[in-house]
């Protein structure tokens, strides 16, 4: 029954997993581009949620309603200022930016938040729970991450297929300069899709600071965790994102049961045998060259 | 035009001068155990481990086109198995600082067997997660010390003095022959079939080349290059901490520094590598802000300055100590 319990934890983590994922295939998948300091900036916002609270002492998901926006600006000047300038450049200057942005995020909190553990605290709703048998019970905190996370993926999807901005993103990806023969303002679409991205990212990193605790140092993981679970759901997929945060999620919390120190290597040993197995992963497209 | 009208040559004025100037340095260097103190010899193998280090992010990136995030991978691999053949094989300390390096190949095929199926921005992120796991392998190996590490016995019974010149004579022949290694094999022909793959791989498989082995190479010789520098950090340290040896940092120093110096070019590695110490120097008080200052200036570099340092230079005064290209000059004709 605890194996179980195990399976049914990892497959609410993977709601949290698919969080932190969309961001990076929402942008590798307009842009091409693989942002390497995504995951400093799901720790940046979580460190944002301690800035809000700190000051107006409100909780974190009422803070969500200031850390979402910044996240969108945020994503939008970075892109308008510093990716933009080097999109066209090839593989390593978009690396070498983010890659960088990534070092300087790490860094500055360390400085200005301490090497401390945190933790955004909501009160009693992280511990309760509903119980399904003796041994099995659903957490109210990790099922609320979880729809979180099924309502953004559903969400993208409207946006993508039933609205003109969504229309616009999928003929930038395709054909950057065709859409421009037709009127879509490239620059904008490329920005207002990384500020999209930011504002998921805003979400993930509150929703994490809430589940478990967080330092500057740990961002590196999340982005490892996001990327595989693009990989392992197939790129281009956003339920297959879902599929790949439920996979990882499992592996973490089976790994992690047979022993702790196993819990990170189990998800990268499926990850590398979903790679072996299925390079273009579950639910993906062979993967263009560009 | 008579063929006698132009003449194909490869040196240049300044790798005829460097290469004297170089021989004089590197004769005082080789000097510097009876000359320096041993902070200065600590100094130095530091410096030479770094230069190894981003002369072969250097070769893999700025040539191959293989931006790999998971350098860090072969830095560690390469301190564990000095550790192991020294201490446990009791094979020759020093020896196997070269020994460790035929290791990291050896580990670099399989992982190549995996990383190879990505490309771009998903090469750079999958080295990444293979040096996790390489990481998470050893951090949990009890016999290796798991998370606490280990220190070197190998040494123990070397005088000190003695120890500290070998180390550091080692060091020069690594950071020198890492430079000449690098510059031999860009004039080879599998150089010219890189530097065709780094200005374009489709055009370049279209005239021949084989675009897979040739990065394959590239990626086994930065694996080779990385596990010796790597098995040199330690045997200078002595102590190996599975989460320093493994850190991304070092990733992070080599492709800022080859950034920063000039990618693509055997003088901006060097540059780069005493604009990385000097900043260290600089900013040795200030903790943390070192790392913030090296990532902003490397960022600004990479936009406004995309051939680094040395490209600022080169492009003003024609200077060229390694050159790998050949050019063509006409002679004056003179007309009877």
């Amino acid at each position: 029954m605890d194996w179980v319990n195990a399976v049914v934890q990892g497959v609410l983590l993977g709601g949290l997993y698919a969080l932190f994922a969309t961001g990076l295939s929402l942008v590798f998948g307009i842009m091409r581009v693989v942002n390497l300091a995504h995951g400093d900036f799901i720790i940046l916002a979580a460190f944002l949620g301690v800035a809000v609270v700190g000051l107006t002492g409100v909780s974190p998901f009422l803070g969500l309603l200031v850390v979402v926006p910044v996240m969108l600006g945020l994503g939008y000047a970075i892109q308008r200022a510093l990716l933009a300038r080097v999109l066209d450049r090839g593989v390593l200057p978009p690396l070498l930016v983010t890659f960088g942005l990534s070092i300087i995020i790490q860094n500055a909190l360390l400085q200005l938040f301490s090497a401390d553990d945190r933790r955004l605290e909501v009160g009693g709703i992280t511990t309760a729970s509903i119980a399904i048998t003796g041994q099995v019970a659903i957490g109210w905190y990790p099922l609320i991450v979880f729809v979180v996370g099924v309502l953004a993926i559903v969400g993208l999807q409207l946006l993508f297929f039933r609205t003109a901005l969504g229309r616009a993103f999928r003929a930038t990806a395709d054909d950057p300069e065709t859409a421009r023969l037709m009127g879509i303002n490239h620059r904008h679409t490329y920005a207002v899709a990384v500020a999209i991205a930011f504002g998921i990212i805003g979400l993930a990193g509150v929703f994490l600071g809430i589940r478990t605790t967080f330092s500057p140092d740990i961002g590196p993981g999340r982005l490892l965790v996001a990327f595989e679970t693009v990989v392992i759901g197939g790129l281009g997929s956003l339920w297959g994102t879902l599929l790949g945060g439920v996979i990882l999620g499992v592996a973490h919390t089976i790994g992690g049961k047979i022993d702790p120190a196993y819990r990170e290597l189990t998800g990268h040993l499926v990850f590398l045998l979903v790679l072996l197995a299925r390079p273009e992963g579950l639910f993906g497209r062979a993967v263009r060259e560009t | 035009m008579t063929p006698g009208s132009y003449a194909i040559e490869r040196a240049t004025t300044a790798s005829r001068l460097g290469a004297v100037a170089g021989a004089v340095l590197l004769a005082v260097l080789v000097a510097l155990p009876f000359w320096g103190s041993s902070s200065d010899m600590r100094l130095l193998v530091e410096f030479l481990s770094m230069l190894t280090l981003a002369q072969m992010w250097n070769l893999l990136a700025g040539y191959g086109g293989l931006v790999s995030v998971g350098q860090q991978a072969y830095v560690g691999l390469g301190g564990y198995a000095l550790n192991v053949l020294a201490d446990f094989l009791g094979l020759d300390p020093f020896l196997s600082v070269f020994l460790a390096g035929l290791v990291a190949v050896a580990l670099a095929l399989p992982t190549a067997a995996l990383v190879f199926r990505f490309q771009g921005g998903y090469f750079a992120v999958g080295t990444w997660v293979v040096a996790e796991v390489y990481y998470l392998l050893i951090a949990n190996s009890s016999m290796l010390g798991g998370g606490l590490g280990r220190s070197l016995q190998a040494l123990r019974s070397i005088p000190r003095a003695e120890r500290e010149r070998l180390t550091y004579w080692i060091a020069l022949a690594v950071g020198v022959g890492a430079v000449a290694l690098v510059y031999l094999m860009l004039r080879s022909r599998r150089g010219l079939a890189l530097t065709a793959i780094r200005d374009s791989a489709r055009a370049s498989e279209s005239l021949g080349i084989d675009v897979f082995r040739s990065k394959l190479f590239a990626y086994l010789v930065a694996a080779f290059g990385g596990g010796v520098a790597g098995a040199l950090i330690y045997l200078n340290l002595l102590r190996i901490l599975p989460t320093a040896a493994f850190s991304v940092n070092w990733t992070a120093a080599m492709i800022f520094v080859v950034v920063i110096g000039g990618i693509g070019t055997i003088e901006g590695p060097i540059v780069g590598t005493l604009v990385f110490f000097v900043l260290r120097e600089l900013l040795a008080d200030y903790g943390a802000w070192y790392l913030i200052v090296l990532g902003a200036v490397a960022i600004v570099v990479m936009v406004w300055a995309p051939h680094g340092l040395w490209g600022l230079v080169a492009a003003r005064l024609g200077l060229r100590f390694f050159p790998v290209q050949r050019r063509v000059r006409l002679a004056t004709v003179v007309d009877p």
